[in-house]
Parts: C-alpha cells; sequence; structure tokens
C-alpha cells in the first residue's frame, strides 16, 4: 500500500475528505481518471513499472493498470508526443508525462503545429493533456527550472492550467483529462512534498477557466499562479501586520484566463500586483495586466506592477537564483508601493 | 494484382494524373489561390499503397499522395475546394492547397507541413489499435528529405520497440526541394537503414503500383497479423517542382528524361494493353477521370468563400 500511496483500491476512499500532498493529488487523480476511463492511458520516461517516474508520480499506475496503459518511452519527446496525438485523434486520452517541463521544448512541433491547430484546421478532436514539472527555486539549474507557459498560452488550440493547490491539482488534471481539447498541465515541483491540502477523494473535477480567490481584501490585489499563489499569500501575511488588506486572486488556468474574475478583483482593489515565477517579458502577467489597463482603466488607482523571473535562463547558485526569482520580500514591496500611491 | 484490381489501379492513377495536370493548368492560368504541389511522377506509390489499406485502417498522406485520398472517397469537389479556399472545401478554407486534407470519417489524417510529423502521429494511431486490439493498421508516408529528421528515427525506433501495427512508405523522389539524395545522406539505400531499429525494409520500384501494392499488402497483412511494423522505401521522381512556383532548374534534364520514359502512368497502361486489356475500355476510364475532374472544378470555382465571421470558429472542440 505505501508504494502507492495507498491507492492500490480507489473505490475505498471515494467519499473521504483526506488531506494529501500537491503530488498525491495528482498521483490519485491519474489512479481515478483511469479507473473511469479505460481510454485514459499514461505515457512518458521511466513512467511505467514500479519506478513510477522520476518524481514518483505515476508510482504504482503501472501494478494497477498493466504496461499497455502506463507506457514507458524512450527518450523521444518529438515523437512520443506526436504520437499522443494519434492516439487522441483515435479516441484515446493521452496523460503524457515530461519529466522536466523544461524537455517540452523537444516535443514543440507535435504540440504548437498539429495538436493546437486540428480542430481548427477540421483534422479532429486532440483530447490529450501534457503534464510538464515546472519551476524553480530548488537550485535545479537553468535546464530544470524553467516556466515555459507563455509559449503556449500564445499557442490558439490548446488549453493551460497550473494548479496551486493539492485540491486543484487533482480537479485540474481530472478536467484536462476530460477536456477534449489538448491541454498542458504545468505542475509546480517546488509544491510537489511541501505543501498539504484537503483533497475531495472520488471523482474531482475543477472547471477550466474559472480564477478562484484565495484571499480576500480592500486595498491591493494580488493576481498570481502557481507556486508564486503562496508567495504572494505570504506577502499579504506581512503587510496585514501594518494594516494593508490584500486580496490574491489564483488565475488557476492560463488559458483560457478568467477575465472576469481578474477585472472584478482589479476593479475592487484599484490596485495590482501581477505575480509569476515565469520570466516578466511577455508572460503572462502582461497579458493580465494588459487586460486589466484596456477594460478597467477608470478604476485603477495606481500603474499595475509586473513581478516575474528576470529576463535571463533561470541560474543555479542559490544567491543568483534568489535574485532572479520573485519573493515575498519583492511582492511586498510592490504592495507598499501601490498602498502608499 | 488480379484483373480487378488492376483496373481500380489504374482508374485512380488516371483519375490522379488528370486532377493534377488539371491543377497545375489552372494555378497558370492564375485561377489558383496561393502555391500547391504536383504528384506527377508518384502515382504509383499513393495508389499503390493506398489501396492496400482496409476501410477501416488509417493513412496520413503527405502532399505528393493525392492519389491516396482520392482512392479513399476524398472527392474531388472537396479537394478542389479546399485549394480553392472554399468553405466546402475539406478544411472549410482553414488551410491551404494540399496540406490539411483530414477527414477521420474516411479514416484519413490530414498533412501537416511540418516533415515528418506525420509519422509519430499514424504510429499514435496504430498504438491506439494495439491498445484496444483491433485489426487495424496505420499508415503514413514520407520523402527522402524527411527520413533524415528527428522524428523519423524516433518513431521507427518506437514502432519497432512496441511491435505496433505500422506502415512507413519513404518515396524517395530524389530530391528534397532543390537539395539532391547525394546531398542529404551519406547513404544511397534509406531501407538499408532501417534492420539497425529492428524493422523489417525493403525497397521496390516507385513507378510500378503492382510492386508497390505487392510490398505494401504484404507489410499491411503482416502488421494486422501482429507481426510489427515495415519500411517500404519506393524509388521514383518528383516530375515537377518541389511547389508549382518551383520550376526545378537544378535537376538535370537527362535525369528527368530518364524518369519519364518511366512514366507510372504510361508505362501501367502499357503493361495493361500487352496483357490483353482492351485499349477502349482505358480510353474510357481516362474519359471518366476528364468528365469527373471538369465537373469538380466547375463545383469548386462556383462555390462560396467561408464568411469572414466563422474567423474565429473552432479553435477549441
Amino acid at each position: 500500500m505505501s508504494d502507492n500511496f495507498g491507492f492500490s483500491d480507489t473505490l475505498q476512499h471515494a467519499a473521504d475528505d483526506r488531506t494529501l500532498t500537491y503530488l498525491e493529488a495528482i498521483t490519485e487523480a491519474l489512479f481515478v481518471e483511469m479507473d473511469r476511463d479505460e481510454n485514459v492511458l499514461v505515457m512518458g520516461e521511466d513512467v511505467g513499472g514500479d519506478f513510477g517516474g522520476a518524481f514518483k508520480v505515476t508510482k504504482g499506475l503501472a501494478a494497477k493498470f498493466g504496461d499497455r496503459r502506463v507506457i514507458n518511452t524512450p527518450i523521444a519527446e518529438l515523437s512520443f508526443t506526436g504520437m499522443a496525438n494519434g492516439m487522441a485523434l483515435m479516441g484515446l486520452r493521452p496523460v503524457v508525462e515530461m519529466q522536466f517541463a523544461d524537455f517540452i521544448s523537444s516535443g514543440f512541433d507535435s504540440i504548437v503545429q498539429f495538436a493546437a491547430t486540428s480542430h481548427y484546421r477540421g483534422i479532429g478532436k486532440v483530447p490529450w493533456v501534457i503534464r510538464a514539472p515546472s519551476d524553480g527555486g530548488i537550485r535545479s539549474g537553468p535546464f530544470h527550472s524553467q516556466n515555459p507557459e507563455a509559449w503556449f498560452v500564445h499557442t490558439p488550440g490548446l488549453k493551460v492550467v497550473a494548479p496551486s493547490t493539492p485540491a486543484d491539482a487533482k480537479g485540474l488534471l481530472a478536467a484536462a483529462i476530460r477536456d477534449d481539447n489538448p491541454v498542458i498541465y504545468f505542475e509546480a515541483k517546488p509544491l510537489y512534498r511541501s505543501i498539504k491540502g484537503d483533497v475531495p477523494g472520488g471523482e474531482h473535477v475543477t472547471e477550466i477557466g474559472k480564477a478562484a480567490v484565495r484571499r480576500s481584501g480592500t486595498d491591493v490585489t494580488v493576481i498570481a499562479y502557481g507556486t508564486q499563489v503562496h508567495t504572494a499569500l505570504e506577502a499579504a501575511e506581512i503587510v496585514a501586520a501594518d494594516g494593508i488588506d490584500v486580496a490574491v486572486l489564483d488565475l488557476r488556468t492560463l488559458k483560457p484566463l478568467d477575465t472576469e474574475a481578474i477585472l472584478e478583483a482589479a476593479i475592487k482593489t484599484g490596485k495590482v500586483v501581477v505575480v509569476h515565477a515565469a520570466n516578466r517579458m511577455v508572460g503572462v502577467g502582461a497579458e493580465v495586466a494588459a487586460l486589466i489597463a484596456e477594460e478597467a482603466f477608470e478604476s485603477l488607482d495606481a500603474p499595475i506592477i509586473r513581478i516575474g523571473g528576470l529576463d535571463t535562463p533561470v541560474p543555479f547558485s542559490p544567491p543568483l537564483e534568489d535574485a532572479y526569482r520573485p519573493n515575498a520580500g519583492k511582492i511586498e514591496a510592490a504592495i507598499r508601493e501601490l498602498a502608499d500611491y | 494484382m488480379n484483373e480487378t484490381i488492376r483496373l481500380t489501379a489504374y482508374r485512380w492513377m488516371t483519375l490522379t494524373r488528370t486532377f493534377d495536370e488539371t491543377m497545375v493548368a489552372m494555378w497558370k492560368q492564375g485561377r489558383g489561390i496561393g502555391g500547391t504541389f504536383s504528384e506527377r511522377g508518384h502515382e504509383a506509390v499513393s495508389v499503390g499503397a493506398g489501396l492496400a489499406l482496409g476501410p477501416d485502417d488509417v493513412v496520413a498522406p503527405m502532399h505528393r499522395d493525392l492519389g491516396t485520398y482520392l482512392l479513399r472517397g476524398m472527392t474531388p469537389e472537396r479537394i478542389f475546394g479546399n485549394l480553392l479556399g472554399r468553405q466546402m472545401g475539406v478544411s472549410g478554407g482553414r488551410d491551404s492547397n494540399l496540406h490539411g486534407l483530414g477527414d477521420l470519417d474516411l479514416n484519413i489524417i490530414g498533412f501537416i507541413s511540418h516533415i515528418p510529423q506525420a509519422i509519430p502521429t499514424a504510429l499514435g494511431a496504430a498504438m491506439a489499435f494495439r491498445y484496444r486490439d483491433e485489426p487495424r493498421v496505420a499508415m503514413t508516408f514520407v520523402g527522402d528529405g524527411g527520413s533524415c529528421s528527428g522524428a523519423f528515427h524516433e518513431s521507427l525506433n518506437m514502432a519497432a520497440l512496441y511491435n505496433a501495427p505500422f506502415v512507413l512508405i519513404i518515396e524517395n523522389n530524389q530530391y528534397a526541394y532543390s537539395t539532391p539524395l547525394s546531398q542529404e545522406m551519406k547513404v544511397a539505400d534509406i531501407a538499408g537503414r532501417l534492420p539497425g531499429y529492428g524493422l523489417a525494409a525493403t525497397t521496390v520500384d516507385g513507378n510500378d503500383v503492382e510492386a508497390v501494392h505487392a510490398a505494401t499488402t504484404d507489410a499491411v497483412e503482416r502488421a494486422r497479423a501482429g507481426g510489427g511494423p515495415s519500411v517500404i522505401e519506393a524509388r521514383t521522381m518528383r516530375m515537377l517542382g518541389h511547389a508549382i512556383h518551383d520550376g526545378a532548374e537544378y535537376v538535370p534534364e537527362a535525369l528527368l528524361a530518364e524518369w519519364e520514359s518511366r512514366d507510372p502512368v504510361r508505362m501501367f497502361r502499357t503493361r495493361l494493353i500487352n496483357s490483353g486489356v482492351p485499349e477502349t475500355d482505358l480510353d474510357a476510364l481516362d474519359q471518366a477521370a476528364a468528365t469527373e475532374i471538369a465537373a469538380a472544378v466547375r463545383v469548386a470555382e462556383a462555390a462560396p468563400l467561408p464568411n469572414p465571421e466563422s474567423v474565429s470558429e473552432g479553435v477549441f472542440a
């Protein structure tokens, strides 16, 4: 049982709400969705057998569902994401694991040229999910720390999700698997074992395209996703001591964006900080800031502040990576600047 | 090939040739939109390989496999409609020329320009059949140029590894745009590379429709019986330029003349006559093809273009 997080029989805990890590929640979504639909299968490097993937997310799946549904691949991202296209066109729902989100570039053609355009071009539906373990801050160096979501948010025809909580990790993965479109699922690997939360048992689906208010506040709104939701909440607690009341909006889905929730949050406080771990330039934050500027300019009481990774590759050495990444201190400074504006 | 299949093959080859010649003439007359691609010289490959498939098998053709699209039931009207950007075209005006001719109702996965994306995609279809234990085969095509790409090698390694019901036809047509085979790879024998992946591979005369059909039928039957993937290198020649605007001055005239003497449509016609098929029967098939293509052009040219208000529809399923 301990080998697979106790998920050897998914029906046993179907009605229980339990506390799980972010990683366990992802694994549970795979167990539940594979149990529910035999068209769902898992594919990627090292995912099969007893090993269960580089981060152990797929551990236990092969024991329950067999090697036919948990397919170990050679190192061939271009072609196994292309295979996912063909499987999906034939009615399967493959969930592809990129060992690291960084490696997704090797499968780029299959994703942005074929999968993203197929429905528009009249070829057919491509309902796959790519799980992309992303984000840094864990001293993994430039090839294992990236947040490449902007490439895909920029591509018509893809959906992009980025859960920040264990419940959403499960619910958004389930939704992504059930979605008829290709969905890139950015899981934040710094959160894998660092956070726990209540996760509904059994089938749990979080609607794609809906942001969530993680903290209510009246003075400044911080809009974030993934790890930075937690960093924003940390900053909000710090400034709360000085009477600054911060709202935190978790985007959860990057495409399609919940424009209604973004505008509502911006209008409510009139002061907005947008934060993400990805490089700031032409990142999702730029789109969020532009949306607010276009649609809610007259409600703003101050310029929008964007915080993101610096315009450099993600560096390795701790002082360099810390300088690169957003953190509570940088967000706190932005909140204070806006509060004083 | 028995008599019926031989006449069927001739029907699709002459329809393909007539379509191609009509298309080339129209574009030269300025009646086309954008560019397009001739498959002149490839008729024996696209028809011979395509006819080896059953109706439930899936095929992912390329832009020089017009014959495969036609013989699987994609009508000349819909293809001309696509060429002319019409709403009734295969992609509804969304994709251009001989790209985008996908129709899963006909078990056709349409071509994407990024060569050779079709290989892993068709392999994925084959993997779906294997997963569901369906007696179906997936076939796709690639050129000599595409056989140099990473996706080709990654996919063939996995096809062998997974024993997928998958057939790849390499259309070795001597040129990747302007680059001759000798400048694409160190070897001249593309099929010779493939036993290294644990794959069955064979080479056939790509201008001989019966040879292509026989080799492909063997490969399809083996794949359907669980015998795994195969690769067939069909040696042929691209008789016109890479695309319609390309005069292909870089191709030596002697090389073209040599292949012209072995024109796949004419060669097959001669063989049929020599084997006793009345010439009038073949003339009748030629005439039927001319009539069908002329009618298709009339329909497509008269058909409406898409409504611009529909531009944002269908991005998501």
